[in-house]
């Protein structure tokens, strides 16, 4: 196994991380809860392509049009979650809303299941197959795809925040949400604003997956989720390029881990091994930055 | 009784947080273009009348006016969007935004554009971008801010942060501007140059202006009607020069 290899297969796998964790953190940075059922919602654009492909014959145009399904199904799915189930317990403890929100991930999944059955599916009309090799080097074509899909998402949005009034208000509410309330942000609509946001990127999320040739089953979003979950806490939840950076790390490290034999077994217990000890060293995470009390 | 020239009154305002009745029957009427002045001891009640007037606590009683309309109980945003603004005593400016940004978040409501023009009209979108950044420079103009413009607001010096607290909040276009002790912390000649600053705004904009403030110079240097509180009742009330001289309110100060 080439080193060089491993470790651009690691990037891919961690700029999907990314994508996912970008998700955990704006909802966290702005709405202050942690979404337990985000990863959920990847599942929910899986199985909207799953449908789409289904329905539209023409190869290519099923794969575009499965991709602008899921995003509109997951941004429906994801601000709909947050109107009916968070948005009721605003104000309310934290454990409550965590609670919730576990229970959201358990509902929708439960749902996928009564609807499609248990029984997994492959996507082939989703799949990239293919590869180029520079020298001896091997990179898969759905790892150039990804790495490109993520440089393009993270540039657009890191734009839309610094050059949108939306963006602004989303910084402000993020910081103080009572005091952007009294210059007159409408608090609510960023919120459902920031996860539409996280949403349509777990549908982009749920496409990379699949296009790498995941299988579709109900826990789709589960496991990725979880790790996602982790790489926005180790970069620091709440920091947006801390999401970038813990996702990526965490995907190169899982591919590391992969490759060696021993390890390999492991891998799962290596990356939240990984979480602790950055916990340990920087408990904000390497971006976050350490809560100042409010008086 | 209905008078167009009163921009601000309230009847009876009260709140009562468990036995504290932190304001009690509270009953002020602001004109046009008047600077008035709220004054009191150390938890008198002068922030929580600003909580209520903004919306953020809900009166136990009493209702709340702004240009004849009641107000009483709306929520803050809404508050804001009909025309009070406000500065906080202890410093709330967006530390992660650049100044000129603090100043284009105070100008959201006063510039439509739609998060759906943002995405799918982008040449409208960047017309607006840069009207609220024309807006937004003008005002660090009037307050002398321009050239720190791209400075995070938390790297601004402690004086600059309070003015721009009030560029922030003239930037939502307000009919009433609620100062809370916009000189605390000042030594004495930034103070002098901020109340030279609330004229000039004053001045310029005919604002409304209703100011909590500890420094009596200051009060009786630019006010022209006060309010005094004490343990959240109407001690006094009149004009300046008299209510400095009643004898209840000198003791309330000197036994402070
Ligand atoms: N949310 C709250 N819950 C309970 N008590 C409160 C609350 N807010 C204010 N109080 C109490 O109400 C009283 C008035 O407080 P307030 O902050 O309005 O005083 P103040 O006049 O602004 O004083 P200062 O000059 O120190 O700023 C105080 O006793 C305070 O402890
Ligand atoms: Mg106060």
């Amino acid at each position: 196994m080439n080193f060089l290899s491993v470790l651009i297969s690691g990037l891919g796998a961690g700029a999907t991380y990314a994508i996912i964790a970008i998700g955990y953190t704006m909802v966290y940075g702005i709405a202050k809860m942690l979404n337990f059922a985000h990863g959920d919602i990847i599942m929910v654009g899986g199985y909207a392509m799953f449908v789409t492909l289904a329905l539209v014959g023409h190869p290519v145009a099923a794969v575009a049009a499965a991709i602008l399904a899921a995003v509109l199904v997951c941004v429906l799915m994801g601000v709909s979650v947050e109107r009916f189930a968070y948005k009721p317990l605003r104000g309310a403890s934290p454990l409550a809303v965590l609670i919730t929100a576990i229970g959201v991930s358990y509902l929708l999944q439960s749902l996928a299941q009564i609807i499609f059955g248990s029984a997994s599916k492959m996507l082939s009309g989703l799949q990239i197959a293919g590869h180029v090799m520079l020298g001896t080097l091997r990179i898969n074509y759905v790892t150039l795809v990804t790495l490109a899909v993520t440089v393009v998402l993270m540039v657009a949005l890191t734009l839309f925040i610094k050059y949108s009034k939306t963006g602004r208000a989303m910084v402000a509410v993020s910081e103080d949400r009572d005091a952007a309330l009294l210059m007159g942000i409408n608090t609510n609509a960023i919120i459902a604003i920031t996860f539409a946001i996280g949403s349509a990127l777990a549908a982009i999320a749920a496409y990379l997956m699949l296009a790498k040739g995941a299988s579709l089953a109900n826990t789709l979003g589960a496991m990725p989720g979880i790790k996602a979950f982790t790489a926005a806490v180790i970069g620091g939840i709440g920091s947006l390029p801390g999401a970038v950076l813990g996702g990526i790390l965490l995907g190169v490290v899982e591919s590391l881990s992969y490759s060696i034999p021993a390890l390999a077994p492991f891998t799962d217990a290596v990356e939240f091994g990984i979480l602790i000890v950055i916990l340990l060293v920087k408990p904000a995470g390497l971006l976050g930055k350490a809560r100042r009390e409010k008086v | 009784m209905q008078n167009n020239d009163i921009v601000l009154r309230t009847e009876h305002l009260s709140i009562q947080f468990g036995g504290l009745r932190a304001v009690d029957d509270v009953n002020l009427e602001i004109r046009r273009g008047e600077l008035y002045g709220l004054i009191g001891p150390n938890g008198a009640g002068k922030t929580t009348v600003f909580n209520l007037l903004t919306g953020v606590y809900k009166p136990t009683a009493g209702r709340i006016l702004l240009c004849g309309e009641d107000i009483t109980g709306k929520a803050p945003a809404e508050i804001n969007r009909k025309g009070i603004a406000r500065t906080f005593q202890n410093i709330r400016l967006f530390h992660n935004l650049t100044v000129i940004e603090n100043v284009m978040v105070g100008l959201s409501n006063q510039i439509p554009c739609s998060i759906a023009e943002s995405i799918f009209r982008l040449p409208r979108h960047m017309r607006s971008e840069r009207e609220y950044y024309e807006r937004a420079l003008a005002l660090l103009e009037v307050f002398q801010l321009a050239e720190y413009k791209d400075y995070l607001a938390a790297n601004l010096p402690y004086g600059k942060q309070r003015k721009l607290e009030i560029a922030r909040a003239m930037a939502t276009n307000p009919t009433l501007l609620l100062l809370d002790e916009p000189a605390a912390g000042m030594n004495p000649s930034e103070t002098q140059e901020l109340m030279d600053d609330i004229t000039f705004v004053r001045e310029k904009f005919g604002m409304t202006i209703l100011l909590i403030e500890h420094d009596m110079r200051l009060v009786s240097g630019i006010c022209e009607n006060l309010t005094v509180l004490n343990f959240g009742t109407e001690l006094a009330k009149g004009a300046t020069a008299e209510v400095l001289s009643n004898p209840a309110v000198v003791t309330a100060y000197l036994g402070e």
